[in-house]
Order: structure tokens, then sequence, then C-alpha cells
């Protein structure tokens, strides 16, 4: 085993985290946003809004990522004049904003699965007391709805942050240095693929461990009603430990 | 922007790209099939190694299932073509061959895919297996089945049956992961596009037609998915 090259390899690496996490992060916000547009979209009374949604997510999940990211990121270049003139190659020319788009887009089709499963599960006696109580509009999603929804849609949601997190790495596909670049990068100069692999892999690991416990945190935050209730008992264990 | 309309860019005239899109789409097929199928092979042994009653194989699976599911596909594909070519080259010197010896693209791109797919597919069998219920492995026990018949008369067949929505949802990752396999070089779908929109400069055109195969190739085994899941569920009460 030859340490200094793994820990070289590791240093070297360790500059691609921000950009992975950084990937990782405001596409998931992004797509967050535009996922609860498209639930409320599939909810919809109006059916054409309804089947608009449902075309989204039949074709952002029925097509590869890569394919979606070369459509927005080689393909529009295609349209340059236009988009030139519409103020927005500014925006499509960098591979940054293409990465983001394209992992924007992708994990909102996944996410309005994800949430709409959430939002048909909160039980409908809920509701209805809400209601009942006079609850309605905003304050009954503010106050009811959504919190239950969230909760329910979070174990699901936290899954698909860590195949975010994953398919970061084919922004390096579109020359973004990420992780997964970074190591390409160093197994083209190196050769020496296995021990970049595993430094590689390593850190992806850790990086989905803390925030698979992140979003363990979240969870138990957000259900503290099946927390078991503080007793005296209790209490008083805490005291005496 | 004059030029070839999008029909005879995409279409099989003289100037179109048509036939070269589907020989293309095949060998997406191709790799993905054959990745799936070693993906098969290796989930099952991973389902095993978690069922069992050593601890030691549990670890093994329990880790080969949490590494391969929590690294990038791209960082595996790597590692077998950059990997696989270092390995050959080792292997090339001892015959006293020199230099590069470039790993088969193919074959990158079916055990790569094999071994990440493997990790879904152990999960989905393993909770298949979850569902048969102990009884009926009691009673094959009693009637005196050793572990080989057991296996192919009692667990297989209903492991599969309740194994196809879950394989159906793993084969769909695989045809995307395959587009993946475009960076080795593999004439597939995608490649053949990037080959394509690099020769016509018309990448929009192109990826957007190899987006829309890709759809048809999802839609349909989807489709055909459902059908096996009613078929081998027929003789199923539901609840």
């Amino acid at each position: 085993m030859d340490f200094t090259f793994l820990w070289e390899t590791f240093l070297k690496l360790l500059s691609g985290v921000p950009l992975t996490l950084n990937l990782a992060l405001v596409s998931t916000a992004f797509g967050a946003l535009l996922a609860v547009l498209l639930t409320l979209m599939r909810l919809s009374s109006w059916r054409p809004v309804g089947w608009v949604a449902q075309f989204y997510v039949f074709v952002f999940r029925g097509t590869p990522l890569l394919v979606q990211m070369f459509v927005i990121y080689y393909g529009l270049g295609q349209f340059r004049p236009t988009l030139q003139a519409w103020g927005l190659w500014v925006f499509f020319r960098e591979p940054y904003w293409c990465a983001i788009f394209a992992l924007s887009l992708n994990t909102a089709a996944y996410g309005s699965e994800i949430l709409r499963g959430g939002l048909q599960a909160v039980p409908h006696r809920e509701v209805e007391a809400a209601r009942a109580s006079g609850m309605w509009g905003f304050l009954l999603y503010r106050r009811i709805v959504f919190p239950i929804a969230i909760r329910q849609a979070l174990p699901a949601y936290g899954s698909e942050i860590i195949l975010m997190v994953k398919a970061t790495s084919l922004a390096s596909v579109i020359t973004m240095l990420e992780v997964t670049g970074l190591a390409a990068k160093l197994i083209s100069q190196s050769y020496r693929a296995v021990e970049v692999f595993v430094v590689a892999g390593l850190i992806y690991l850790v990086l989905n461990f803390a925030i698979t416990r992140l979003i363990a945190l979240i969870e138990w935050w957000l259900s503290p009603h099946l927390r078991p209730a503080p007793t005296v008992s209790s209490g008083a264990a805490l005291h005496h430990a | 922007m004059q030029g070839p309309s999008f029909l005879d860019l995409v279409g099989f005239g003289p100037e179109g790209w048509g036939a070269a899109l589907l020989m293309a789409t095949g060998m997406t097929l191709a790799v993905a099939t054959g990745g799936f199928a070693a993906g098969s092979v290796i989930g099952a042994g991973v389902a095993g190694a978690k069922l069992s009653r050593s601890r030691a194989l549990r670890a093994f699976g329990d880790g080969y299932t949490t590494v391969l599911r929590g690294i990038p596909d791209l960082l595996v594909i790597y590692l077998f073509y950059f990997g696989g070519s270092a390995a050959l080259g080792v292997v090339g010197q001892l015959f006293g061959a020199d230099g590069f010896i470039g790993m088969p693209a193919f074959l990158t791109g079916v055990l790569a895919i094999g071994v990440v797919s493997g990790a879904y597919q152990a999960e989905v069998f393993r909770g298949a297996f979850n569902t048969i219920s102990r009884g009926e492995l009691e009673a094959a026990r009693a009637v005196g089945m050793r572990t080989g018949l057991r296996l192919r008369r009692i667990i297989v067949p209903q492991v599969l049956r309740y194994a196809i929505p879950g394989l159906g949802n793993t084969w769909q990752l695989v045809l995307k992961e395959s587009a993946l396999i475009s960076v080795t070089g593999l004439v597939e779908l995608l490649r053949q596009s990037q080959i394509a929109a690099g020769s016509t400069r018309r990448p929009f055109d192109f990826y957007i037609t190899a987006a829309v195969l890709y759809l048809v190739i999802t839609a349909v085994s989807s489709y055909l998915f459902r059908q096996a899941e009613a078929r081998a569920l027929r003789g199923v009460r539901r609840a």
C-alpha cells in the first residue's frame, strides 16, 4: 500500500467536495420547488394541467439523466443566436448552470411523485377535523396537510437526496471538476484506478452517511408524537446517569 | 440555420442516421440485458449471503449493498474501464506484449452494470424471499427436500413471482445507466448520437432523438413488466 499516494489523492479529491455538495444542494432546492409545483398541478381539478405534469414526470423519469444534460449543454448550443437574443446564453454556456438545470428538472420529476405519495397519505379524518374547527385554504395546508405530508414523504425524499449526490457525478462528463471529475483526471494521469476509486468511493460514502443521519435527525424532530413520552423515571434516570 | 431537415437527419435516406441509431439502440439493449443478467446472478448470490446464517457472509452482503448503492455508477465504470485495462496490461506483459491494452468496452459495460445492479437486485430478491411463508419452507423440509430441490421447487418460483415489480424498477435503472457506458467509447445510443451530432453540428436534433428512443424503450419495458406481473400473480388472491 502506497500511503503517500492515497493521502495525496485524498487531499486532491477533497477539493472537489464543495462543488459536489453545491451541485447536490442547489439542485435539490430548485428541484423541490418545482416538485411542489408539479404536485399541485397533478392534484389540480383541471385535468389538462394534471396531464402536463404527468407527461413531464414520464419524460424525465424515462430518459437517462446524462441524455438530459447533453440536450441542455450541447443541444441548446444549436439555438445559440436565439438564446443570445433572449439574453439566456450567459446561463446556458456555463456547464455549472446547465448541470444545475438538468439535475433540478430531473429530481423534480422523482420528487413530485414522492410528494404526491405523501399528500395522498394524509388521513382524511384529520383534514375533516381541521375543516370542522374552521380552518380552510392556506391555513389548512400550512397547519395540517403539509406537516403530515412532509413527515410521510421525508424518508423517500432522503433517498432521493442521496441519489442526487450520486447524480452530481454526471456533471463531470460536461467538464465540471467535482469529486468524480477529479478522480477521472487522476486515474488517467496515474493509471492507478483501484486506489483512486477506493478514496473517491470512501468520500461519497461518508457524504451519503452524513446526509442519511441528518435526514434521520429531521425525521425525529418532525415526529414528536412517535417518541416515548418523557416519564418521571426516565427523567430521574437521566439525572443519575 | 439551413441544412437537411430533422426528418432527413434521423431518417433512412442518404443523409440519414436512422440505421446507425437503430443499430446503436440494439447495442444499448444488448449491454443493458447483459448487465442485467450478470446483476441477477450477483444479486442472487449477495441476497443469499445477506440471508445466510453465517455472520461473516451477512456482513459481506450488507457491505456490498451499502457500498455499491452509495457510490456513483460512473466511478464504478471508470474503475472497470481503467482498472481492467491496467490489469490486462500486467497480464499482457507476462506474455511479452508491451504497452496499453484497452479493456473491451462491451465487457466493461456488462461488468460495471452487473456489479451495480447486483446490489439493487440483491435487495429485491431478499425482500421477495421474506414474503415466502415460513410454513412452506418448513413443509418442504419436512417432506425431505434437500437444499437444491427446495430452491428449485419452492423458493425460486415464488421469489421470482414477488420480485417482478422490483426487477422492473431495476431494469429501468439499468437502461438509464447504460447511457453512462458511452464514456468508455462503446457505440451505444448516446455515443452514436454524440458522433452524429459532432459530424452534422445538429446536437439538439440527435440528443432529442436519443431521448425519444430511450423513452420508447422504457415505456415498452414497463408495459411488459406490468403484463408479466399480472401473469405471475394470476393465482394469488389479493387482499
